[in-house]
This record gives structure tokens, C-alpha cells and sequence, in this order.
């Protein structure tokens, strides 16, 4: 394997799987991904829905509720597809999505609906436009109860008026700083509130049938509002208005550009190469699939050991090397040992993404752990043959270690505790 | 207590404190009096202030809040009495125990050194000391201060979780511990990886402080303890914590954290939880320490306090002003410590928060210099761009 090949699968992709031959032309390799825009065929928000309904009405301990079997299905779904997938460039950008819009098993009610929020918001939109994206997440029921604007009422809409409910500032807060255009576009307190108006009435129907996302206008507060200077009418049209344009803002176009090298190119990337990519994002209205494509032009890109893999990267690159397939339960397990549970992001800025963040002398050592217990349950592959057919990702020392280790687990997990296999 | 285990020839010949090489060792030591301990606890989410410690004298309040806030003292599941004007949430009943026994004081109008209502923002600026965003943490640089006859190899400071906070990370090496490991290999596996990472300048330091200490933990612990249920995690983890600072040889300093505060929707319900936890987590820390705690003080500190009104879901969004607890046996408590501001009308920040009267920082230097002996000219660094912000005084016993 050369190095170019190399970086391609772990910068790019989620590491190279056993007996799999490296891509000729990298490079190509790579825009192919972004060009095939597979079948969506995964869990639904009806399915997820229904499966709240269920709980709420006969109210099962946590443990046994729908939900939660429905939650431990998609995630061993998502692991397994992370472990199989020959478009791993493609499955990394909705890794990436998805973290960008965290919703968090931390909010229990949002168990079932994490896979269906990635396959109808996240998966479908990895290389399509960012406002449709924008727009399907924050109108997915996932969005609305985690980030809790299913129940914000306007204090002057007819319900609010009534039964003296209010506003719910934080999907708006979030979606502003977080999701689109970021503090350092300079926005109020006054900003966040009026949005927070315009969002009102966007909010789930548990009893319609099938059940889904619902525009309120009841709860929905009276009157144009203004958002960073700008005026929405009322209505459900002021947040579709409002979203796109905050998709469409250049302070978006630079934290997503921001976030993007971040993840793809070094942890504090050159300016050069944010700027390529936001420029991408503007020229092409938001392009996401055209901004994927921008960072493989950025020559850093291409530099290896730049960056530190996260747990859920380093099991997933520990899988793929030992050809292991069929375990997801046992990787969420160890995503858990290693401080990064699956969908279970502490807050909503979701993973970090730099070293400093995940360099814990605890965590590191963990990951040794992790590596012998992988390589006592795998029977293939041989060492040996692993270290030498990863070719350049594996120092001269390594391969040294594991040619010299006093047994074939103790060699494997060497190879998969050495320092360069926690960096891509 | 364990036995010593056997160094493996390699450990011995790369010269690498691996874990099972340290325990022995690191006992040796164990016999001068302990010195003087700080632990902070980060509340991360925004703890409503409001509810923790429950101004219920205040006139404006029923107004503001409603049916959210519990009965007063005295009342059937009314809030723990603070000898008027405050009141204790009923959840927070070690707490309390800790107030009573005058060895907890609570902090009231306080407020991190930012003005923002982003958590992720304001959790950064609290853990760097300072109004803007720094690479390291303030717990860190004091470390670093810290005068002390001979340098510990090990380390001062621990961070408790897997997990390395910004408030500990910077140029003093810190350990960290984290409950509920993995089967681990035989010690010359750790050995062979440790000299494999030797070259990596990311990589290398952060395994050879991993393992020394984890042979630190096991021989304070005997065992490693399997993975405790999530409800009570926080207590077993602050226990150990005690345990591992009660030792002379133990960290001075340490950092714990528990998260999910929140509260926007249905905050009753879950700030009641969430206050069991805390509560039984400071009194297992207490336990742990054992006579330790009389040397000991602990700050609980959370990014900002939250809206004075209720919102629309039972909840509440994000404040300015809150509340810090400082317990420890070193701590003269049994009282609410606050320049009220007031919730009436007029009082409120923009309209919607309670006013900050305090900053953190003062009390925080305070503890460094007063208690732990970081020296009064190294506050500049600890604390940058701050020296308007006096040390709270009257915070220990004499």
C-alpha cells in the first residue's frame, strides 16, 4: 500500500479492512463516494414514534421499554455498516453530520428516534445541499424533542394566552450557535428569544396518524418577527424563511468550513484551507457534497499523523483491520469503557474533535485494554501478515514488536494499542 | 492491601515506572500527616441556582417562579431550613448536615468570569479563569504554583473520570482515574507499549503517566472495582476520590464532574434527581477522606445560573447569576454568603436573570493562596487579566 492510499483510507475513510485491496487511484476513489448517493432503507421516524406513544402509555421501566430495544437495534445497525461499508468516505461525512446535529440518548425520550434522524435527516443530504439538511433536521421529531421546542408556546398565541405557557429558548439557542452561523456572528439575546418566537408552533403529533412533525398554529406566537436584522412573517413560513436564511449566511458557510478541515485536515487547520472550503460552500449555494470534494484539494489533507482518533474511530479502525463484522454489541460496550457512548453525547455540541480532548492518560491506556481484549477474541488474522499488509501505518518499532511478541494476541494488540493506529 | 508483584525483567531494563512496579513503592512514603487538599466539582449544564438554594424571602419570587419552587421550611417535603431568608433544596440533605456542622458555606449571586448564555462558551471561560478561551485551566497553572519542598514525580493533581477537563490540562502533569476497567493484560504488555510509545511526544507522556497512575490506584485500592451501576456512579467515584487524597502521598488536588443540568423542561422532577446525586457524591467524598476532610475544602461550581422566570415547558432556560458551594472541614461555613441583588422589579439582568454581585474567581483565589499555598504574585497567572477581583476573605478557619 503506498502512502497516499494509506491516508485515503484513514484520513478520509474509517481505516483500511483485512484482506480488502487498497485503492488504486485514491484520489477517485474518494469523489466516487461522493457521487453515489445510495438506497435509504433504514429505521423510521413512524416506527420510532409509535414506539414513545407505547412507552408513555404503559410506562415500562427504562430498560424495557420499546425505545430502548428499538435504540440498541439501530446502533448495533449503525456499527455493523461502519465496520462493513465499501463507501467509508461517505459513512464518515454522516458520522460527521450527525455529530454536527447531536441528538443524545441523554434525553431518554429521543432513544428510538436517533437511527430514524440519521437516515431521513443526516444520510440523505451528506453530499446534497446544507439548507435541506438545516431544514429536515430541525423539523425532524428527534430535533424538537431533544433540543425541547416541542412544547415552547408564544405567550401571546391563543395557548399561550390561556394557559400562561411560554417560550422555549433552547433549540433556538442551539441552532444558532451551534448548527449555523456561531457566536462569532455577533447575535443578541434578543436574537435567540425572537427566533425562538419564530420557531414556535414547530413541534410534534404523537396521536396523528402516522405520527410525525406537526406546525402548530395555535401555540405558534402572533406577528412578524426579527432575526439578526432580518423580518419573518408569521407562520410556519417565517422558520422555513428564517432557516434558509441562516443556511445561506457566510458566518455559517465559515464555522461549518471551520468544522470540516477541523475534522478532515488538522485540529487547528490553516486559514488557507478553511477559506477553500468556505468559499466552496458559498459558490456552490451549500453544497455539501462540493465542499467533501474541496478537501481533498487541500494538500495538509494529505499529511499524516495530524490528527487523533476518536474511541468510536479507533474501535471502528480496530474492527475493520481484524475483519470483525459481527460483534456491534461488544464495540458499544467498549465505546462506553472509553469515555465516547455510542449517541450519548454529554451535550449538545456533540464529540469534540481535537486531541486535547480525548488525551486522557486513563482513556489512552484503556484503549490497550481494548486492543488485547480484541485480539483475544480474533482468531484471524495472523499478526504478522496485518502489520506488514498495512504498509506504511505501521512504524519499523511496531512491526518490530509485533514480529518479536511472545504471542499472536499479544502481537495483534500491539499492532492495535501502537501509537500510530490511534492517529488517521 | 497488595501485595508487591514482581517487575518484569523488561520494566526493569527500559527503567519505566510500569503500573505494577509503582505500588510498592509509592507506599513507602506513606507516613507523613497529609497536607492540605482542594477538590472542584464542575456542574456541567447550568445549575439553576435558584433551586439549589431557594431565596424564598424574597417577595418577588412566587411571582417569578410559581409551583416550581418546593414549600418552606417546616412544611411537608418543604426545603431544609437556612435560618430564614434561604432555603436548602430538600434533595440536598448531606448538604445540609455539612451547613448545620458549619462546614459548608453557600455562595449566592455568583457568577463565572463571562456574560454569555452559551454553555459551551461559559464552561471554557470557568475552566480558564479568565473572559476569553485559553488551551489550559486554572486548577492546572495553580499546580503549577504550587510551591513544595521536592517535586513529586506522580504528579499533584487527578482528574476523577475518563475523561481530562481544560480546568486540569496545561503544563503540570496530571494523573486521571476512572472506575470500571476492562480485563487488563499482564504488566509486560504495558511495558512493551510503553517503550513502542516513548517517541511519540503526543502519545508517549500520556501512557507512561497512565500507568504510573494506575499503579497508584491499585495500591491505594487493593482491587479495581468493576463498573458501578450510572445511578450511583458519581457517589463510588467520589469515594475513591476521597480515599486516593486521604493518602499523604495523594494528589492535592482534584477534579470531579457531573453533567445533566439542563433542566428546560420538567425541571422539578429532574433537578430532584440530579441533587440526590450530587448530594450522595459530596458525602461519599466526605466519607472517604476521612480525617482528611479537616484539611480539605471543595468548591462546586457550575457554568451559569438560570432564568428567574419559569418557561414554557416547567423548566428554565439559560441565566447569569447562580449559586457555589465551598464545603470541607477547612471551610468556616453555616451560611449563605451573597450581596443580594433582588428579584423585584428592576433588579433582574436584562430583565430575566439574576444579577451576578460576585465573581468566582474570589473565592477561588482565596482557597489557592489562603489554603492550598499557591503564592499571592502567581495569582496573575493562574487568574489572568483580573487583579480588580479581590480574594474573598473569611472563607476557612483560622
Amino acid at each position: 500500500m503506498d502512502v497516499t492510499a494509506a491516508q485515503a483510507l484513514v484520513r478520509f475513510g474509517l481505516g483500511p479492512r483485512a484482506e480488502e485491496a487498497p485503492p488504486g487511484d485514491p484520489r477517485s476513489w474518494l469523489r466516487r463516494q461522493l457521487q453515489t448517493q445510495a438506497a435509504s432503507d433504514g429505521p423510521t421516524s413512524t416506527e420510532g414514534l409509535e414506539a414513545l406513544r407505547a412507552d408513555r402509555e404503559e410506562k415500562p421501566l427504562p430498560q424495557k421499554s420499546r425505545s430502548r430495544a428499538l435504540f440498541i437495534r439501530d446502533a448495533r445497525a449503525a456499527i455493523t455498516a461502519a465496520l462493513t461499508t465499501e463507501a467509508p468516505f461517505r459513512e464518515r461525512l454522516v458520522w460527521f453530520w450527525a455529530n454536527h446535529f447531536t441528538v443524545s440518548v441523554r434525553r431518554g425520550q429521543c432513544a428510538a428516534l436517533i437511527g430514524p434522524f440519521i437516515a431521513e435527516a443526516i444520510r440523505p443530504h451528506v453530499t446534497a445541499r446544507f439548507a435541506d439538511m438545516l431544514l429536515a433536521v430541525m423539523r425532524h421529531p428527534a430535533m424538537l424533542l431533544y433540543l425541547d421546542n416541542a412544547g415552547s408556546v408564544g405567550p401571546d398565541s391563543p395557548v399561550g394566552q390561556r394557559t400562561h405557557r411560554g417560550l422555549n429558548e433552547n433549540l433556538a439557542r442551539e441552532c444558532l450557535e451551534l448548527h449555523t452561523v456561531s457566536p462569532a456572528a455577533g447575535y443578541t439575546q434578543a436574537d435567540v428569544t425572537s427566533f425562538a418566537r419564530v420557531l414556535t408552533g414547530w413541534s410534534i403529533d404523537l396521536q396523528q396518524s402516522p405520527p410525525g412533525f406537526r406546525f402548530r398554529p395555535f401555540t405558534h406566537e402572533p406577528g412578524a418577527k426579527i432575526v439578526m436584522g432580518r423580518t419573518f412573517p408569521e407562520g410556519e413560513e417565517g422558520g422555513i424563511e428564517a432557516l434558509a436564511f441562516l443556511a445561506a449566511h457566510p458566518a455559517t458557510h465559515h464555522h461549518l468550513a471551520l468544522k470540516l478541515t477541523r475534522h478532515f485536515v488538522a485540529d487547528d487547520p490553516p486559514p488557507a484551507a478553511v477559506r477553500l472550503v468556505e468559499g466552496r460552500l458559498r459558490d456552490t449555494d451549500g453544497d455539501l457534497g462540493a465542499a467533501a470534494a474541496a478537501l481533498l484539494d487541500i494538500p495538509q489533507a494529505w499529511q499524516s499523523d495530524t490528527k487523533i482518533r476518536t474511541p468510536a474511530d479507533f474501535l471502528i479502525a480496530a474492527g475493520r483491520a481484524t475483519g470483525m463484522s459481527d460483534a456491534p454489541e461488544r464495540a458499544l460496550g467498549a465505546m462506553r469503557m472509553l469515555g465516547q457512548p455510542m449517541w450519548a453525547a454529554p451535550q449538545p455540541d456533540g464529540w469534540p474533535d481535537r486531541a486535547a480532548d480525548w488525551l486522557s492518560p486513563e482513556a489512552m491506556l484503556r484503549r490497550a485494554d481494548v486492543a488485547y481484549a480484541i485480539a483475544g477474541m480474533q482468531a484471524e488474522p495472523d499478526p504478522s501478515q496485518l502489520a506488514e499488509a498495512l504498509g506504511p501505518l505501521v512504524r519499523p518499532a511496531t512491526l518490530s514488536a509485533v514480529q518479536h511478541a511472545g504471542s499472536r494476541r499479544e502481537a495483534l494488540a500491539l499492532l492495535l494499542a501502537a501509537p500510530e493506529f490511534q492517529r488517521r | 492491601m497488595t501485595p508487591p508483584v514482581k517487575t518484569s525483567r523488561r520494566a526493569t531494563l527500559l527503567g519505566l515506572s510500569a503500573a505494577i512496579a509503582l505500588g510498592p513503592v509509592r507506599l513507602a512514603f506513606a507516613a507523613g500527616a497529609v497536607e492540605r487538599r482542594f477538590v472542584v466539582v464542575t456542574l456541567r449544564g447550568a445549575m439553576d441556582g435558584l433551586a439549589a438554594v431557594v431565596p424564598y424571602g424574597d417577595p418577588a419570587l412566587a411571582g417569578l417562579r410559581g409551583d416550581i419552587v418546593p414549600p418552606e421550611p417546616g412544611q411537608p417535603n418543604g426545603m431544609l431550613d437556612l435560618g430564614g431568608f434561604y432555603g436548602l433544596h430538600p434533595a440536598l440533605a448531606g448538604l445540609h448536615r455539612f451547613y448545620t456542622s458549619g462546614q459548608a458555606l453557600l455562595l449566592h449571586a455568583i457568577a463565572g468570569p463571562t456574560r454569555v448564555r452559551s454553555h459551551f462558551e461559559a464552561q471554557d471561560c470557568l475552566e480558564s479563569g479568565a473572559d476569553h478561551r485559553m488551551t489550559s485551566g486554572w486548577l492546572n497553572r495553580a499546580v503549577s504554583a504550587l510551591p513544595r519542598a521536592a517535586p513529586k514525580t506522580e504528579g499533584d493533581a487527578m482528574a476523577f473520570g475518563v475523561d481530562m477537563p481544560l480546568l486540569l490540562r496545561g503544563p503540570a502533569r496530571v494523573g486521571s482515574y476512572a472506575a470500571g476497567r476492562i480485563g487488563a493484560a499482564a504488566p509486560d504488555f504495558y511495558t512493551q507499549l510503553a517503550a513502542l510509545a516513548a517517541g511519540d511526544k503526543l502519545i508517549g507522556p500520556v501512557i507512561h503517566q497512565g500507568l504510573r497512575e494506575r499503579g497508584y490506584a491499585q495500591a491505594v485500592l487493593g482491587t479495581v472495582p468493576a463498573a458501578p451501576e450510572k445511578a450511583s456512579a458519581f457517589a463510588l467515584l467520589a469515594r475513591t476520590a476521597g480515599e486516593m487524597l486521604a493518602r499523604p502521598d495523594g494528589p492535592r488536588v482534584a477534579a470531579l464532574e457531573l453533567d445533566g443540568w439542563d433542566t428546560h423542561v420538567a425541571q422539578p422532577q429532574r433537578l430532584d434527581a440530579q441533587f440526590r446525586q450530587l448530594d450522595a457524591g459530596l458525602v461519599a467524598l466526605r466519607e472517604g477522606l476521612g480525617t482528611a476532610w479537616d484539611k480539605t475544602v471543595v468548591l462546586c461550581m457550575t457554568e451559569f445560573g438560570r432564568t428567574v422566570r419559569v418557561n414554557g415547558n416547567r423548566g428554565t432556560d439559560h441565566g447569569t447569576a447562580g449559586v457555589a458551594f465551598l464545603l470541607g472541614g477547612a471551610v468556616a461555613g453555616g451560611k449563605v454568603r451573597a450581596d443580594w441583588p433582588g428579584l423585584g422589579p428592576g433588579r433582574l439582568l436584562d430583565n430575566r436573570d439574576l444579577a451576578p454581585s460576585a465573581d468566582l474567581r474570589a473565592p477561588a483565589k482565596s482557597v489557592l493562596t489562603a489554603h492550598l499555598g499557591v503564592p499571592a504574585q502567581a495569582l496573575g497567572a493562574v487568574f489572568p487579566d483580573s487583579a480588580q477581583i479581590a480574594p474573598m476573605a473569611g472563607l476557612l478557619r483560622a
